[in-house]
């Protein structure tokens, strides 16, 4: 097993003839069982087209009725991506992964307020998506970093991901799945959201959890952790050096009103029995430590 | 994005919002003339930056005639202002706001924020006004009302109401609080706000509710569909190397610290910023070079650290994932030829093709330090700019 994705998960992608959608569909199709998992793309001027053999439907919901797709991926640009996300929700799809940064918060505020009630997940929007190692790509990490196994990772940021599952992977420790829910302050699946999957997925030992600066996201996933998990967490928290008031890249990683700082997350992880490091380049054994 | 005051309250005037009647001024001669043209015996000279406190910093004053408005208008204007927003050396004044006087008997507070937790946008109001609401949080956090807007439907007028009496509004001024209230729920809106504050909303002896001060900002993303508001931004009031480095798509937040880093990815620039602490040292700024880290990009990016007269040394930390690490180190070398970069380089190459990346770096012969991983890469840094020994055993905590 592993969370959200597997081998057998049939993947729709919006935004499949722009040039980054058609970058990163080659990317994800050539890694593990891709080849038979992006099943369609959508356009709605290009319907009957194909890129590079994956048919192109006018519309999610004809590409999820021929395909039996269960997620999608957008790579839509900011303006349209929130509405791609409506779509994809309106046709029933189960695993959204939104790439796309820089949507208006305000788009993003309407479309989670459509979202209540409806089954849909969604992954981002502002990540890198989510992979299971050997078994299926969907997004923009590199895959050749990753290695299959039992650690999970859960982290706000697309390189400092990497950066952890690079560690792990130099230390012989695989990844069960490895999920990037984005930088950005309105998005979909939190820390803690994820860190229940992970605590279900009997293929995961332990996990880690990376997050940084703005909202309390890791302290709310750190406390259900306190209760509920299982399996033992370690973590690093980005930001000990940011300045207030200032947006260091990511939209939602802002300290604001005083709060969201990385010490205050730090404190609340450790008060909770998740272990963490101020040194990045430690989280790795950090993880090997309490395995 | 920010926006001056006096801007903040053309909107608001848009979205039917009562404010004091008033003029900008760029001149001591057109600061009287806003004056005479508005009138009356009272008038408020308000000095115009994008940072809070200015009332205590100096920048506010009352004058109670033509003469008094000269004066403070030559007083303020060209002044370093000096708050607890803008840093010791302050920020230089170059606009007014020339304001007709108000005859205040309440002052109250009320402001929109996205709240991240519930993704709607939250409504704080207290009776606190003209006051700095982060110590209202603190001290009396009962003080302050929350209200948490449903996107489909909007601020309710009962809302409102409610919101106004909690916060003092008496009775008969409270349909005025509600075509205040509503019109910033609706400004915020519709303008792609992430901030709006006014502190304070004043109650006038005639039961008139005012919004005195007007604070603004705007969710850069949304930008694109409101090129009105992109036109009201002051380029004078923001960080020349930040403006720099936008124009080349580079993500630069300037710091105190006198080591310069380069890194791909917001989440790993913050954390190679705080092993730069971490082992002793400070950065010098937030950069993050993004996923295309073109030659041009880099060398861009090295321009605008070096520009910087602190930086004492240079830590590039990449991890190659799409970008491949030997089209980075060709951009480092680019960068560091044009730059003729004479402060210590660390690099840190992790990923796609590191050790090409390497071998490209070591056989260009420039005298650029070559690390392992972050830590490594750190120390490295940091003992090149002091000049001596860092230990890893004694500095580093896991």
């Amino acid at each position: 097993m592993s969370i959200l994705i597997d081998r057998n998960t049939k993947v729709i992608t919006q935004g499949i003839t722009g040039k980054t959608g058609q970058f990163h569909t080659r990317m994800c199709r050539d890694y593990a069982n891709g080849r038979n998992a992006f099943v369609a793309g959508v356009n709605p001027k290009k319907p009957g087209e194909d890129f590079e053999g994956i048919p192109i439907y006018a519309t999610v919901k004809e590409a999820k009725e021929a395909t039996g797709a269960t997620v999608s991926v957008i790579y839509v640009p900011p303006p349209f991506a929130a509405a791609a996300i409506d779509e994809a929700v309106d046709a029933g799809i189960e695993l959204v992964v939104c790439i796309t940064e820089g949507i208006p918060v305000r788009d993003m505020i309407r479309t989670r307020f459509r979202m209540q009630g409806k089954p849909t997940l969604l992954l981002g929007p502002n990540c890198p998506g989510v992979i299971t190692p050997d078994e299926l790509k969907i997004g923009i990490m590199p895959g050749h970093i990753h290695r299959k196994g039992r650690i999970g990772v859960i982290s706000r940021s697309g390189t400092l991901t990497y950066e952890a599952v690079g560690q792990l992977t130099d230390l012989g420790l695989g990844q069960s799945s490895a999920v990037g829910i984005g930088g950005d302050p309105v998005n979909g699946l939190k820390h803690i959201d994820v860190l229940k999957l992970f605590n279900d997925d009997p293929e995961t030992d332990a996990v880690i959890m990376i997050g940084e600066i703005g909202g309390t996201d890791e302290e709310t996933a750190a406390r259900w952790a306190k209760d509920n998990m299982k399996k033992p967490v370690v973590g690093f928290i980005a930001g000990v050096t940011a300045p207030a008031g200032k947006r260091m890249g990511h939209a939602g990683a802002i300290i604001s009103g005083g709060k969201g700082t990385a010490q205050e997350k730090l404190a609340a992880m450790e008060e909770c029995g998740i272990r963490v490091t101020r040194n990045p380049a430690e989280m790795g054994k950090l993880l090997q430590s309490v395995l | 994005m920010k926006i001056h005051e006096y801007q903040g309250k053309e909107i608001f005037r848009r979205f039917g919002m009562t404010t004091p009647r008033g003029i900008p001024a760029f001149s001591v001669d057109e600061a009287v003339a806003a004056a005479e043209s508005l009138g009356g015996e009272v008038w408020v000279v308000k000095a115009q930056i994008h940072a809070g406190g200015r009332g205590k910093g100096g920048g506010v004053k009352v004058a109670r005639s033509v003469g008094e408005v000269r004066e403070q208008a030559g007083k303020i204007l060209g002044m370093q202002l000096v708050t607890h927003q803008t840093g010791p050396a302050g920020q230089k004044v170059r606009r007014l706001l020339i304001e007709e006087g108000a005859d205040i008997q309440k002052e109250l507070y009320v402001a929109m924020i996205v709240d991240r937790g519930t993704q709607r946008v939250c409504l704080m109001a207290s009776s606190e006004g003209g006051m700095d609401i982060e110590a209202v949080a603190a001290e009396t956090p009962e003080k302050i009302h929350r209200l948490f807007i449903d996107p489909g439907k909007g601020l309710e007028d009962e809302q409102a109401d409610d919101i106004a009496r909690k916060i003092g509004v008496p009775a008969g001024s409270v349909p005025q609080a509600r075509a205040i209230l509503e019109g910033l729920y609706r400004a915020f809106d519709e303008t792609d706000a992430s901030l709006a504050e006014i502190n304070p909303l004043v109650v006038t002896g005639d039961g008139r509710v005012i919004a005195l001060d007007a604070k603004l900002n705007f969710d850069s993303n949304a930008l694109f569909r409101h090129p009105d508001i992109v036109e009201m931004r002051d380029l004078d009031e923001e960080d020349p190397a930040e403006i720099a480095a936008s124009k080349f798509d580079l993500s630069y937040i300037s710091l105190d610290g006198n080591i310069g880093c380069l890194v791909n990815g917001a989440g790993l620039a913050m954390a190679t910023m705080d092993t730069i602490k971490l082992f002793g040292a400070e950065p010098a700024n937030f950069l993050d070079v993004g996923g295309g880290a073109t030659a041009e990009k880099v060398t861009e990016a090295f321009k605008i650290m070096l520009g910087n007269p602190k930086v004492k040394g240079i830590l590039v930390n990449i991890f190659g994932g799409i970008m491949r690490c030997d089209t980075i180190a060709n951009g480092i070398i680019a960068a560091a030829r044009e730059t003729q970069i004479q402060v210590p380089l660390v690099v840190r190459m992790k990923g796609t093709n590191e050790e090409l990346g390497r071998k490209i770096l070591a056989d260009s012969g420039l005298p650029i330090i070559s690390a392992d991983n972050m830590a490594d890469a750190a120390q490295k840094i940091v003992s090149a700019v002091d000049g001596n020994d860092v230990s890893p055993k004694s500095r580093a905590r896991a």
